[in-house]
């Protein structure tokens, strides 16, 4: 169909990928590619030659398709991001959300709200969930490092576990340091002597 | 309580000003709590700050001078003050590098004519890299081949690559060239996929390079935080200017929250010492990298002036618009009002012929003399801003 829209997505981690691509209806309203960043990223938009391009504004591959936004790129085809085009209010929801597109210019308006909306729920929930994964990963690595160090100072000074846990509290406290830094300190230093 | 001034970074050797800012204090003296905001490529950096989502900005000096003449969305940007001075290198892949070596090239990392012409007797089509589409970078790598007889950007095919992508990209064989900001040439050598050819220092001494930029009138609208940052980011500039210091930035900016990659390829370019090929060659290139001495912070209006001219070229635009247009988003009025009373080099003039000196050169300053670093182009040429 010569009037659909064709969107190119940009994405490595194939399971974002397939559920931006639900998110779009299952590629039904529109055509959809997707395509792992990076090499050759330049070349395959120009190949595909899509209407839309949408890509993680924290990708380091963004900066390769601004030489699309710019008329003296190798690429012929004029792209313009769609902050250029479109309200105010729905650039700031989608760097909220985390998302860019590259939208080709003079694509009207209302046909490229519907896929920035859907992108936008999509890269919101992508980002609440990257958010919540690294706090967890995280907490349990200041965990386990605040146990090894409780260990360490249980078994050479004979202390009890709460001991040892107010005694590593307590330097964190007089030293201003945060707990988990101390106990790392610590780890570190009887890797070292033992 | 102290303000809180949000800038963004990319992790390069040359965001040291603000890195250092932070880390050692400088900004905590002026009562600014500098939050710092590591950026994964040009035009996130470029988007969040004109959004707001970040006060000041690390960028790229052509970028602001691209806005000013229409070739960027989103609003404009103000520069308050220049970062740095030169900063980058120019490398080849491993093959190139072989054929150059074999024709008789001794790889001096000092002559740029030199250097050009055996790279352009290749007679090879050249794929070459740079960060972003307006950058120093790209306008050099021009201006040298171009110079040398080989037009460019036309006869060139150009891509766009991050930094940190960098040595991947000659490593897979998408590219014979790149010019790149440090630590990330060091590091292409040191996973043996390239050579370094030239400092860009040698194609032209005393360029500015990264800049500080704001939104269009945000410096006006936030007067105290601009001091403070403009204050703080001197002063750091001042620290990181003395020798001895450069090894503790090394240090710092080595962290995981900066740079994340180990002191030795960090301290290269800081040092000016560089180890430019896999076998171990050594060379030194002084005046590598410039953070305060010789007004290295004034944002010249010329400098701009010789971008918007640039650029304006390649593009079709009328260069005495585009030159205007972009000397008038150079602030050196804010910079001197900001930065009076301490004892900042503040030249009286706002431009400079470009290319002018050969030596280092006293000139009047608000508070007498201030000495200019050398600033020629390789070939002699000098730029007249009016």
């Amino acid at each position: 169909m010569a009037n659909q829209l064709s969107i190119l997505v940009v994405e490595s981690d194939r399971d974002r990928a397939l559920q931006i691509v639900d998110g779009l209806g299952g590629g039904d309203q529109f055509a959809i590619s997707v395509i792992s960043e990076s090499s050759g990223l330049a070349r395959r938009v120009a190949e595909l030659n899509p209407d839309v391009v949408l890509i993680d504004l924290e990708s380091p591959s963004r900066d390769i398709l601004e030489e699309l936004a710019s008329a003296s790129g190798p690429l012929e085809r004029p792209v313009a991001m769609f902050v250029d085009r479109s309200d105010d209010g729905l650039t700031r929801a989608a760097v909220e959300a985390g998302v860019s597109a590259y939208v080709v210019d003079g694509l009207q308006t209302h046909r490229i709200r519907p896929v920035l909306d859907a992108a936008i729920s999509r890269f919101s929930v992508f980002k609440r969930m990257r958010t919540e994964l690294e706090t967890t990963k995280r907490a349990l690595e200041e965990r386990k490092v605040i146990d090894r160090a409780k260990g360490i100072l249980m078994k050479s000074k004979g202390l009890s576990e709460e001991e040892a846990y107010a005694m590593l509290r307590k330097t964190a406290m007089d030293r201003g340091r945060r707990l988990s830094d101390v106990a790392e300190a610590l780890v570190t230093a009887a890797g070292l002597l033992s | 309580m102290s303000d809180v001034l949000t800038a963004g970074f990319l992790p390069l050797t040359d965001a040291a000003p603000l890195i250092v800012a932070r880390e050692m204090g400088f900004a905590a003296e002026e009562g600014l709590e500098l939050s710092l905001i590591k950026a994964t490529s040009w035009s996130s950096l470029r988007d969040y700050l004109l959004l707001g989502k970040l006060d000041a900005a690390q960028m790229l000096a052509p970028v602001p001078v691209a806005h000013a003449l229409g070739l960027g969305a989103l609003g404009g940007m103000d520069v308050i003050a220049a970062l740095n001075l030169s900063g980058n290198v120019v490398s080849v892949s491993k093959a190139i590098a072989a054929e150059m070596q074999a024709a008789g090239y001794g790889f001096d990392f000092t002559d740029a004519a030199a250097a050009g012409r055996a790279l352009i007797a290749l007679g090879r089509p050249l794929r070459i890299a740079v960060p972003f589409p307006f950058s120093m970078h790209a306008e050099l790598l021009y201006y040298w081949l171009d110079t040398l007889g080989l037009a460019a950007p036309q006869s060139l095919s150009v891509r766009t690559v991050p930094p940190p992508l960098m040595a991947e990209a000659m490593a897979d064989g998408e590219v014979d060239a790149v010019c790149v900001g440090e630590p990330w040439g060091s590091l292409a050598v040191e996973n043996g996929d390239g050579v370094m050819l030239l400092p860009t220092s040698a194609i032209r001494q005393s360029a500015i390079e990264k800049v500080l930029a704001v939104r269009s009138g945000w410096a006006e609208d936030n007067p105290d935080l601009t001091r403070k940052a403009l204050r703080a980011l001197w002063r750091a500039a001042s620290w990181l200017d003395q020798p001895e210091k450069r090894e503790v930035a090394a240090e710092i900016m080595a962290r995981p929250d900066y740079l994340g990659l180990p002191v030795d390829l960090v301290e290269r370019g800081l040092r000016g010492n560089f180890t430019i090929s896999p076998q171990g060659d050594l060379r030194a290139a002084p005046g590598f990298l410039t953070f305060a001495s010789g007004a290295a912070g004034f944002p010249w209006r010329s400098q701009a002036a010789w971008i918007g001219m640039r650029i304006a070229a390649r593009t079709g635009l009328d260069q005495a618009e585009a030159m205007a247009a972009a000397r008038a988003v150079f602030r050196t009025d804010i910079y001197r009002d900001h930065l009076r009373g301490v004892s900042a080099d503040l030249p009286s003039a706002s431009q400079k012929l470009e290319g002018g000196l050969d030596h280092a050169t006293e000139v009047a300053s608000e508070s007498g003399r201030v000495i200019l670093p050398p600033d020629r182009f390789f070939d002699g040429t000098v730029f007249d801003p009016d």
